[in-house]
């Protein structure tokens, strides 16, 4: 063998370095959730179903590209179909029951009046276009949510995000992240159980059955939940807890900041027209609403109560979350790529009220008479708010690359082999 | 060395109870020793070692008399959570204990809780990965582990606080005993790399014995003997192999090692050398056939769990099934039952004809086969012994009273009002197995059945599991069993099966396969190899005989 170890031409070359020392090289998770909240509400805004399924597919395609294959992300799939669910239900309903007949009327279907103590309903009837538009128009809205709502929990690992929240929130949020890991538990022994059930000749059927399952696997939950709680105690949980660091009042702080942000959103959200060109007398005289809306000022009360709301909040947390000295082992860093994910729900939710003002008509389309929902070029940046945290963001480690017994592991449970 | 753990005049009482479960215990721990805790199931061992952290009585609620002190801290003023970073503590059940759902996450738990600042907390995770070798582990979900790696989980995520005692509660009763080696042989690393003080409780203790500085026996009757191991063992009610074998030479005290007793044994050239077959199917066949496998396979998506299996199984013979996990003993044993979809063709003997209990209904698949899991509680679900005796009558279809008759036909005395959740866990086999058996099966599936249980209890086993084969308890039934423990199979057995990957890869009786090679055989026939002694009974019979006596 040569002692001269051959060169390679050009030893140094540049290696895209992650810009942070990012562990698992995800955008935090909870600037998923901004941004997903952000496009939802955009959606929510309008009933356009051009831009709906326009927003909609750019959420989609970032979930295509940015989504890792650990459990969580494969609630995607759910999410979907959920959605698609509601749009067949309510259409099927629509033109089930719906109709009143006023309008063009498509078809007619063969006509039922219910009976009396059925409150008089009327099946079937002719089908109008209006009535199919308003409720496809709706439906689809509700299934955009939706789906923003699945991007969001496909993208974020729901337990990273319950571990980044305020320390003041952490025995809270620790409760949760155990219950999520005794859920899968459960159904393991429930299943375990069933099948000794077979080996005892299973002559109990029905409700006497459900207890020969729930009393061995309640058991066991609870033994579980006991231990538990001794392995905590004995691993220094709470070990860190001072109540003497918080100052007194903060508890009433945190109660009302709570509440102006509560009262602040509904004076910002309660708006009946779906846009933001209030008409306050669409509202019953003398109820909260139009007590809020008089003027065009409820939303701006509202606007005022939500602020103060979140500073109230954010101090309260901070103070109440020195009591533990928990520290975090590996907590996500909040890189640029989470800012600028944040922003694009935000520029989403702005463009959407811009939108309404600039063009009522493009945003909320007519469907009595029922018109072709236009579309806009300035449209066009919300679809582009959408997608472009697909782009920016790191691509995640798929964990066949990363590592492949992880992944092995995770497909081999599909089909557990009976070897408890 | 300076003691670090300290008992003087403890006495414990459980809640509701009158009387001490431990009474005047004084106990010292010197640093950097391994000390073992034994004695039978029930007699205090968890309390003893639950004292230790302060869970006794902090957590669990009784009355603790006297001082314990752990590393200068008084148990009395400081709680389990105050304690935490110089005791840790890890029990039976790895996966009861855990708190988060990744490797990694779980390791750090215990330091977030202690406030250790992040760069510390990454030093020492990476530090304790390579300690405890699951550094390919560390991004894997903690359920997605075998037994083994989640018991070295969960001792790494103790160790992760840097405490200089450990205290282990029976931690490789769970697991089977592949898993167990790995264990006990990380805790001898840490005891004798690392330095680490250790005081842990075990059922086997023919696996880490050899290691121990001291031990502690708790007999029953509210006391703690202290000792060395090779004294104690030698009176204790606990009794190993190499135990048993020195009381049988007559030694006053025990040797530790497998190694060391063969030095004391020395060459014994008049013994009679053991088989060395050149076949590896030696099984000769043939008599009162009940069970007949013919190509059966199981499969789980792309795994072939058993492979084109063909063999015979006949009356009143007691079969071992041995391999290592996921070679298809359990899946093989499911398949018989039925209770997994298989391919091939399974035929029992039942009352005269061959019939596949895959086809037949639940209730008469019971009566061809019968089968106890390894988790043979989950079969319990009511409150109390009587009704599931009753419960078992009803399912079995057979007079009342047969089940309970069974029970006192195996010896086993239950009370009648006792919840079967608060027997131990011998107690709950006997149960299920009675229950099991009310159906008069013609072939009986035993899985692991001495998981978790003690040497006194494995002996009663072995006297049940040959009742059932002899026809104690109905027809002569043939018992098929698949164990890890070959100092069990070799007492109890007639005929092993060795699977690897789905086959059949050596059968002949169980003295025969188990002798033959040195590395596979109960720790008796390592210590007399190559003479043909594998249990105490050839001991006497062989070796405490004058060669001109025997015949």
């Amino acid at each position: 063998m040569s002692r001269l170890v051959t060169r390679t031409a050009n030893p140094v070359v540049g290696i895209p370095v992650a810009a942070t020392p990012s562990s698992t090289r995800t955008v935090h998770p909870w600037s998923w959730w901004a941004w997903a909240a952000g496009c939802g509400i955009a959606i929510s805004l309008t009933n356009n179903p051009l831009l709906v399924v326009l927003i909609t597919a750019a959420v989609t395609l970032v979930v295509a590209v940015r989504r890792t294959d650990e459990p969580w992300a494969r609630s995607a799939r759910v999410y979907t179909g959920m959605a698609f669910t509601v749009i067949i239900i309510r259409v099927f309903f629509q033109i089930l029951m719906g109709g009143d007949g006023k309008g063009t009327v498509l078809f007619r279907l063969p006509e039922a009046s219910l009976p009396n103590w059925a409150a008089g309903i009327c099946l079937g009837g002719p089908v109008t276009a209006e009535g199919l538009a308003a409720t496809g128009y709706d439906a689809l809205r509700l299934a955009g949510m939706l789906a923003c709502l699945g991007a969001a929990n496909s993208l974020a690992n729901p337990r990273r995000v319950l571990k980044s929240v305020p320390a003041a929130l952490h025995d809270i949020s620790v409760a949760v992240v155990i219950a999520l890991s005794v859920f899968p538990q459960l159904i393991a022994s429930a299943q375990r159980v069933r099948r000794a059930r077979r080996l005892r000749g299973n002559t109990r059927k029905g409700i006497r059955a459900l207890g020969a399952v729930l009393v061995p696997v309640l058991e066991d939950s609870v033994e579980m939940s006991m231990s538990l709680a001794r392995g905590m105690e004995s691993r220094g949980y709470g070990r860190t807890r001072d109540d003497r660091r918080v100052r007194p009042g903060t508890r009433v702080l945190l109660v009302v900041s709570v509440m102006a942000l509560t009262l602040g959103c509904y004076g910002v959200l309660a708006n009946p027209t779906g846009s933001f060109s209030t008409d306050p007398s669409t509202c019953a005289p003398g109820s909260l609403c139009s007590w809020l809306l008089m003027d065009r000022m409820g939303q701006h009360i509202g606007a005022v109560l939500i602020v103060a709301g979140i500073i109230g909040s954010v101090v309260g947390l901070r103070i109440s979350g020195r009591r533990l000295g928990v520290s975090r082992y590996r907590p996500d860093p909040w890189t640029w790529q989470a800012t600028a994910s944040c922003l694009c729900g935000a520029v989403a939710i702005v463009a959407m009220i811009w939108l309404s003002r600039a063009n009522p008509k493009a945003i909320t389309v007519s469907t009595s008479p029922v018109v072709w929902p236009p579309l806009e070029p300035a449209m066009l940046l919300l679809v582009v708010a959408a997608v472009f945290p697909g782009v920016f963001t790191p691509a995640p480690q798929r964990s066949t690359q990363a590592d492949p017994e992880q992944a092995a592991s995770w497909t081999s449970r599909q089909d557990e082999v009976p070897q408890l | 060395m300076s003691d670090v753990i300290t008992l003087s005049n403890v006495s414990i009482t459980h809640p509701g109870a009158s009387t001490p479960t431990l009474r005047n215990i004084n106990l010292t721990v010197a640093e950097g020793d391994l000390t073992l805790v034994v004695g039978r199931t029930g007699t205090g061992k968890s309390t003893l070692l639950g004292t230790l952290n302060g869970i006794v009585p902090h957590f669990s609620g009784g009355r603790l008399d006297g001082t314990v002190t752990v590393a200068g801290r008084d148990t009395r003023t400081h709680r389990p959570r105050e304690l935490a970073d110089v005791v840790g503590v890890v029990g039976q059940n790895p996966v009861a204990g855990f708190v988060t759902d990744t490797v990694e996450d779980e390791i750090a738990y215990g330091m977030e809780q202690l406030g250790i600042s992040p760069s510390v907390m990454r030093k020492r995770v990476e530090e304790i990965l390579d300690l405890m070798g699951i550094a390919d582990l560390r991004r894997r979900a903690l359920l997605s582990l075998s037994g083994g790696q989640q018991q070295r989980v969960a001792i790494a995520a103790v160790l992760a606080a840097q405490p200089r005692i450990l205290v282990l509660d029976e931690p490789t009763s769970a697991l089977d005993p592949t898993a167990a080696q790995d264990v006990l042989a990380s805790i001898t690393t840490l005891v004798h790399d690392v330095g680490l003080t250790v005081i842990l409780a075990e059922h086997r203790l023919e696996r880490v014995m050899h290691a121990a500085d001291a031990l502690w026996w708790l007999p029953g009757d509210g006391s703690v003997v202290q000792g060395r191991p090779e004294e104690v063992l030698a009176r204790a009610d606990v009794v190993p192999p190499l135990a048993a074998l020195s009381r049988a030479m007559g030694w006053p005290t025990v040797p530790l090692s497998v190694r060391e007793t063969r030095r004391r044994v020395g060459p014994r050239p008049g013994l009679p050398r053991a088989p060395q077959p050149s076949e590896a199917m030696t099984w000769p066949g043939g008599g009162n056939e009940v069970l007949r496998l013919e190509t059966l396979g199981v499969d789980y998506g792309q795994v072939r769990a058993v492979d084109a299996l063909t063999t015979t199984v006949e009356r009143g013979t007691i079969t071992c099934l041995m391999g290592r996990n996921g070679s298809g003993k359990s899946s093989l044993m499911w398949a018989i039952q039925g209770a997994t979809k298989s391919s091939g063709r399974v035929l029992v003997n039942h009352e005269g004809s061959w019939a596949d209990p895959r086809k037949a209904d639940a209730a008469t698949a019971r009566r061809m086969v019968s089968l106890v899991p390894q988790s043979a509680s989950d079969l319990l679900y009511l409150p109390t012994v009587a009704e599931e005796c009753a419960q078992a009558d009803k399912e079995s279809g057979v007079p009342a009273g047969t089940t309970r008759a069974i029970l006192s036909r195996l010896r086993v005395e239950l009370p009648e009002d006792r919840n079967p959740r608060d027997m131990s866990e011998g107690q709950r086999l006997a149960l299920v197995l009675a229950i099991q058996l009310s159906s008069r099966p013609d072939v009986v599936l035993l899985d692991e059945p001495t998981r978790g249980l003690d040497y006194a209890m494995k002996t009663e086993l072995t006297r049940i599991v040959k009742g059932i084969a002899a026809g104690a308890t109905g027809d002569p039934a043939a018992v098929l069993l698949a164990t890890h423990d070959v100092e069990f199979a070799a007492t109890t057995t007639d005929r092993t099966i060795v699977m690897a990957t789905g086959h059949i890869v050596a059968d002949g009786s169980t003295r025969s396969v188990c002798t033959s090679s040195p590395g596979f055989s109960p720790q008796i026939a390592k210590v007399f190899h190559p003479a043909d002694v594998m249990t105490i009974a050839d001991v006497e019979r062989l070796v405490n005989t004058p060669a001109g006596d025997r015949r």
